[in-house]
């Protein structure tokens, strides 16, 4: 009984993650917009921890913060007796023991443990070590998430996981994911129900748009094109996505004066209230090719 | 050897529509493409591939089922849930960090280095251009941006050249780290919009915290003029070299459709505006 009332929810609330290869195609703009068009409960996750930005148009009032920490190694100098086997088994250089001294290097730090399982005399101990913060708060009926890297931080996938664990099966999930195709973006897309790839019909996005594709391919998650700013470009977009019969679910024309409340802080929605409407048909495409 | 990146925090406000300018515009010099997972920069400057070679990256686990004794001790150390209950390593969820290898009691895990991507060696009408492809959901994009620039470094000491242009990428991140340590100087571009404000804010914070001379720029000022005057007077109080404002024309589609710098494509507003950045940009790096 459980599986079967468990299916019915995924397959009713799904999870869908708005991805580009290509920055500033309007990844942004398609996901809180979408977000905000939808029935029925709807949870939004910032996931490009990186460059953070939803929340400036979705403005969400913010009652929870927690600390996203790694356990890093924290040696004790009276243990250790110096053998370099914790230097040894560290594939990421964290690690390594010169003469009398060990040093660690807790940005290079993956937080795998082996140093501390491989120690014969127990002498490494965890220390946290901050990454970043969660925050989550409501922007009206929609409960947002968010994580924010601390400037300097490398690693952006530990946040990204932990934004994750705040979904909720019974809600209908909108993720921003950040830029690019390599980890991040993977970590972001990882267990989504579907793709949605906003792109722009110019030479770059369909370039990144491939990427894109090849991502979500890998991963094996159906996914539909959003072309933004849809007047402005080439057919190359268009062309590419009927040879690989990927759906085109929306196209959005350029309008300067969405752009410009953009340059506000003002959602597309609040000036072009008929784009609700074509959201939630988006939506219903993405329904239907889930299945 | 100078050396200037070219970032922006946000993505998609024409990072690499300047450094394509700026290849037309400047002598002497290489070019780098470190956007590794998304590389734009080629379809513009039709690089020819001289060089090629495979980037390996990290390992990644492989058990083998014959040996294995399904004692589950893999599963157990693994602390990114990598291992299936049948004793299979998700390639996309291992970290590569080699815990079950070193700890299998029966030597049962291979470790083989992975094959992350191609880096390249070409000419393009501009001069000599270093860029890499990295394959689709791999890691280690931060040590490849270290290869590209080591790599371009390299070059421009064997032909003479006295400057290293490089194209970054959107975040603040791990390639964006690698990417501006140590360089002469960083060029943030920015757009006069509350994402490219905030963007800017968080990268220029990256660049202070490497202490690392930065100078900025708005593209598309004319969207919102106010926004733009608001991000010069940030510039001004946060010691960030403000280098000028370009404004919004479609002609920056059409150059790219066309696979043209803007500055080869038009003499038009956009061209000059650029021109004039890259004099800033120029004098500013040999200071």
């Amino acid at each position: 009984m459980v599986e079967f009332y468990e299916l019915m929810e995924v397959a009713r609330h799904m999870t869908i993650c708005v991805a580009s290869g290509k920055g500033g195609t309007g990844k942004t703009t398609v996901a809180t917009n979408l977000a905000v068009s939808l029935n029925g409960p709807v949870q939004f996750l910032d996931c490009d921890v990186e460059e953070p930005n939803a929340h400036l148009f979705m403005k969400p009032r913010l009652n929870f913060t927690e600390k996203v920490t790694i356990p890093v190694p924290e040696v004790d100098l009276d243990k250790c007796d110096f053998c370099g086997k914790c230097g040894e088994i560290c594939q990421f250089s964290a690690i390594t023991v010169i003469g009398k001294k060990v040093l660690t290097f807790p940005e290079l730090c993956h937080a795998c443990k082996g140093c501390m399982m491989v120690c014969p005399r127990e002498a490494i101990g965890e220390k946290a070590r901050e990454l970043g913060v969660i925050e989550k708060g409501w922007s009206g009926s929609v409960e947002f998430v968010h994580g924010r890297m601390r400037i300097g931080e490398a690693m952006s996938p530990p946040i990204i996981s932990r934004v994750k664990e705040h979904i909720s099966p019974e809600k209908i999930t909108i993720i921003d994911a950040p830029p690019g195709t390599s980890c991040p973006v993977i970590t972001a897309l990882k267990g989504s129900d579907f793709a949605v790839l906003v792109t722009e019909p110019t030479p770059f996005g369909l370039n990144d748009l491939k990427l894109a594709v090849g991502a979500v391919r890998t991963l094996k998650i159906p996914c539909g094109i959003i072309i933004n700013r849809s007047d402005v470009g080439d057919d190359g977009v268009v062309t590419y996505a009927e040879e690989e019969s990927i759906p085109i679910l929306m196209e959005i024309a350029d309008d300067r004066k969405v752009a410009e409340a953009y340059s506000r802080g003002i959602m597309m929605v609040d000036v072009r209230p008929e784009m609700r409407g074509r959201f939630r048909i988006a939506y219903d495409k993405m329904v239907e090719l889930v299945g | 050897m100078k050396e200037l990146t070219v970032i922006s925090g946000k993505g998609g406000t024409g990072k690499t529509t300047i450094v394509a300018s700026f290849a037309a515009l400047a002598q002497n010099k290489v070019l780098a493409d470190a956007d590794v997972d998304a590389a734009d920069l080629h379809l513009i400057l039709t690089p020819v591939i001289k060089h090629e070679e495979d980037f390996k990256g990290g390992r990644t686990a492989h058990i083998d089922l014959e040996k294995c004794v399904r004692c589950g001790d893999c599963i157990e150390r693994c602390q990114f849930n990598a291992i299936s209950p049948d004793f299979v390593v998700n390639k996309i969820d291992c970290e590569g960090c080699g815990v079950c290898v070193y700890f299998c009691p029966v030597q049962a895990i291979e470790f083989p280095q992975n094959i992350c991507g191609k880096w390249f060696i070409s000419e393009t009408r501009f001069g000599p251009m270093v860029h890499a492809q990295l394959e689709i959901a791999e890691e280690n994009s931060g040590s490849l941006v270290s290869l590209i620039r080591n790599q371009a470094g390299i070059l421009a000491e064997e032909r003479g050249l006295d400057t290293i242009i490089i194209d970054g990428s959107p975040g603040v991140g791990c390639p964006v780290i690698a990417s501006i340590s140590g360089v002469t100087a960083v060029l943030i571009v920015t757009e006069p919009t509350i994402s490219g404000i905030h963007d800017l804010k968080r990268v220029g914070e990256l660049t202070a915290f490497f202490k690392i001379p930065t100078m900025a720029c708005v593209n598309k000022f004319d969207l919102n003029q106010d926004m733009s005057k608001e991000i010069e007077a940030y510039c001004i109080k946060h010691d960030i070299e403000f280098v000028g404002h370009i404004p919004y024309d479609t002609i920056v589609t059409y150059a790219m459709v066309a696979g043209k710098g803007v500055v080869e494509f038009s003499d038009g507003k956009v061209s000059n505006a650029i021109k004039a950045i890259w004099q800033k940009v120029e004098r500013f790096l040999a200071e």
